[in-house]
């Protein structure tokens, strides 16, 4: 299994590559694993940073090697791992002892596929990725090539995309409270959260025409304007979700069950989340107030008023708690888009960019060129690389692009969170119950679209 | 606007030749878009690296390779850097600066290996393993460098420029053989 397709590589690729492909991927037997290894491997990921590393040492827990652990999938078909999920751990009885998340089920390669598409048709592409937050998808990936392009946007198309980028963090947010619910044990959570999310997905439907997947924000602005009436509508959800969110407090946040299931459980420290590179509500959790809308704004963040939530303790019930309160910031902050929606376009009137309006095509022979050539090759986007960073609902969310002046990205490269994230799902877990590393999974709340990409 | 107009604005400023190159922790600088881009060689790269950690740059918030093999254009390095066919970018975040720096470090072809950043960063454990996986970067100290996305025993390297998509079938583990 060394030979390697491609042409131009040495031997030392293949010796090394050979080596290594000989270890497969997987979470391996106490038994088979070199000591350095094992120390290195604890927790999979986080070796030698932490105090709790140090403290759960083999000899404390007096275990007979090969004998009394063992090794066990949880997923990729456990409904609670969140889609395609494999979670490899230790077990000794129901105590984790090492854990190992096995991803790539779901890789479809989506970087490779962004070659091969436009400028124009890369946002169907990374609206896929995370599917629970399409239009920061598309947002991150239409302001790095804007960011090429050194494109001016309007400003009302600039609002629109907060606009759409909030109620997606609350549609989001809203699916993790059912989901995370439904793990726990609250299976009610699932329905309620799901109807809440309803109401969001409706009006993206209406939006944009599409529930999911909906490529609205493109390079250059959004495809179409908000449809007469959003702002009855967008308030109407609001209004609609904030007094749920109070019955969500009552179903769960008071509730002694979650409480003991969550509470202290996957706890880590924010030492831990910065060296893990973990962002988004597991960095928050642990009490470092770091989000990029504050910290490094992007759109028009810095003219809106939100506060950043942040938890104490860095356990589950932190991150929950902070997720069901940054739907109720969302929600103030599109409260006030709708006050401070201004008039005018909607996408760039740069002809190079956008795409003329339909009766334009019949009347003007100059905008049936563009359109064809828009249509067919797309536009080109001078060479260069830069990396966009925004706040999606799972942390940072980061396009870095290259360029080589063509009509295609060179390179695209996805940081997504979730993808991040998960590293540090096995520090939440070290020594845990197996029951807690449900309720651990569920609060990195990982969107296996964006892992496996 | 046209499209020389678009690609003038976002060329980089020309900088007096007669001044000393610009360097931070002894690796040339080039700036774009107000992103600094540092351009250590590979063997300086643990050594800048752990510089601009000392500095305040906490958590790293990115690391992919691109595979140069097919790109046309100009490459945007600063004089004295040589252009390689991999390059490796790290993109570093510090929290109390409240800044990004990304690293741009140039892999030769022949020889595509790379120190770990995992000493310094944990966090960058899964995404030289992608590199890897993707690109065929060996990063050398790297506790468990396997395949991460595609399946174990997969062929080649997808992201490399001259990886051939199609032209094998598609591999599964344990598949029956055709007869």
């Amino acid at each position: 299994m060394t030979a390697t397709l491609n042409t131009e590589t040495d031997s030392t690729t293949q010796s090394a590559a050979g080596e290594m492909e000989s270890k497969p991927q997987e979470l391996h037997l106490r038994s088979e694993t070199a000591a350095p290894e094992l120390a290195r491997e604890r927790g999979a990921v986080l070796r030698g940073v932490s105090e709790r590393d140090a403290a759960l040492d083999l000899n404390d827990y007096d275990i007979e090697l090969g004998d009394e652990t063992m090794i066990i999938n949880m997923g990729p078909q456990h409904p609670s791992t969140h889609g395609v999920l494999r979670v490899m751990m230790e077990l000794r009885g129901e105590q984790v002892l090492r854990t190992k998340p096995v991803i790539g089920y779901l890789h479809t390669g989506m970087e490779k596929t962004a070659e091969t598409l436009t400028f124009n048709q890369g946002g169907t592409n990374v609206t896929r990725m995370d599917y629970l937050s399409p239009f920061c998808n598309e947002l991150t990936f239409s302001l790095a090539v804007e960011k090429l392009l050194a494109v001016e946007i309007p400003e009302r198309a600039t609002w629109i995309r907060m606009l759409m980028a909030e109620l997606n963090r609350m549609a989001s947010h809203l699916l993790f409270q059912a989901t995370n619910g439904m793990d726990l044990g609250a299976v009610g959570m699932m329905i309620y959260g799901w109807r809440e999310r309803e109401e969001l997905l409706t009006f993206f439907e209406k939006v944009t025409g599409l529930r999911m997947n909906h490529n609205y924000i493109r390079p250059g602005g959004v495809a179409v304007d908000l449809p007469d009436g959003w702002q009855q509508d967008v308030l109407d959800i609001c209004d609609l979700v904030e007094p749920r969110l109070d019955q969500y407090d009552t179903l769960l946040t008071g509730q002694p069950i979650y409480r003991d299931r969550t509470m202290g459980v996957g706890v880590i420290t924010a030492e831990e989340a910065i060296a893990l590179s973990a962002t988004g509500p597991i960095l928050r959790g642990t009490g470092v107030a770091w989000d990029l809308r504050k910290d490094q704004p992007y759109l028009f963040y810095d003219q809106v008023e939100f506060d950043v939530i942040v938890g104490t303790q860095g356990d589950a019930f932190d991150r929950y708690a902070i997720r069901l309160n940054e739907i109720r910031e969302s929600a103030r902050i599109v409260r006030q888009i709708v006050d401070l929606m201004p008039p005018g376009d909607y996408r760039s009137q740069n002809k190079k960019i956008t795409p003329p309006p339909r009766s334009r095509i019949d009347e003007s022979m100059e905008a049936l060129i563009h359109h064809f050539k828009l249509m067919t090759e797309g536009f080109r986007v001078p060479a260069g690389e830069v990396y966009v960073a925004t706040e999606s609902p799972r942390g940072e969310l980061g396009c870095y692009l290259v360029s080589d002046g063509g009509a295609k990205p060179y390179r695209m490269h996805w940081r997504g969170p979730s993808f991040v994230n998960l590293q540090s799902m096995p520090t939440m877990m070290q020594g845990a119950m197996i029951a807690d590393a449900i309720a651990v999974i569920s609060s990195v709340d990982p969107v296996l679209g964006e892992v496996d990409r | 606007m046209s499209d020389s107009a678009v690609a003038d604005k976002a060329i980089t400023e020309p900088t007096d030749p007669s001044m000393e190159p610009e360097r931070h922790g002894g690796a040339l600088v080039s700036r774009r878009f107000e992103q600094e881009c540092l351009h250590p060689s590979r063997t300086d790269y643990l050594k800048v690296v752990a510089a601009l950690k000392a500095e305040g740059y906490n958590q790293a918030s990115d690391l992919c390779a691109v595979d140069y093999l097919t790109y046309e254009a100009g490459r945007d390095l600063p004089t004295g850097i040589e252009p390689e066919r991999f390059e490796v970018v790290v993109n570093l975040l510090s929290h109390s600066l409240n800044q990004r720096i990304r690293i741009r470090v140039q892999v030769a072809a022949d020889s595509p290996t790379l120190a770990s950043l995992y000493d310094l960063y944990p966090g960058v454990e899964a995404m030289e393993r992608e590199a890897y996986d993707l690109m065929g970067i060996i990063f050398t100290g790297h506790p468990d460098l396997t395949r991460i996305l595609m399946p174990d025993g997969w062929e080649g390297h997808p992201l490399r420029k001259d990886y051939a998509t199609g032209r094998i079938p598609v591999q599964f583990k344990g598949a029956p053989q055709p007869r």
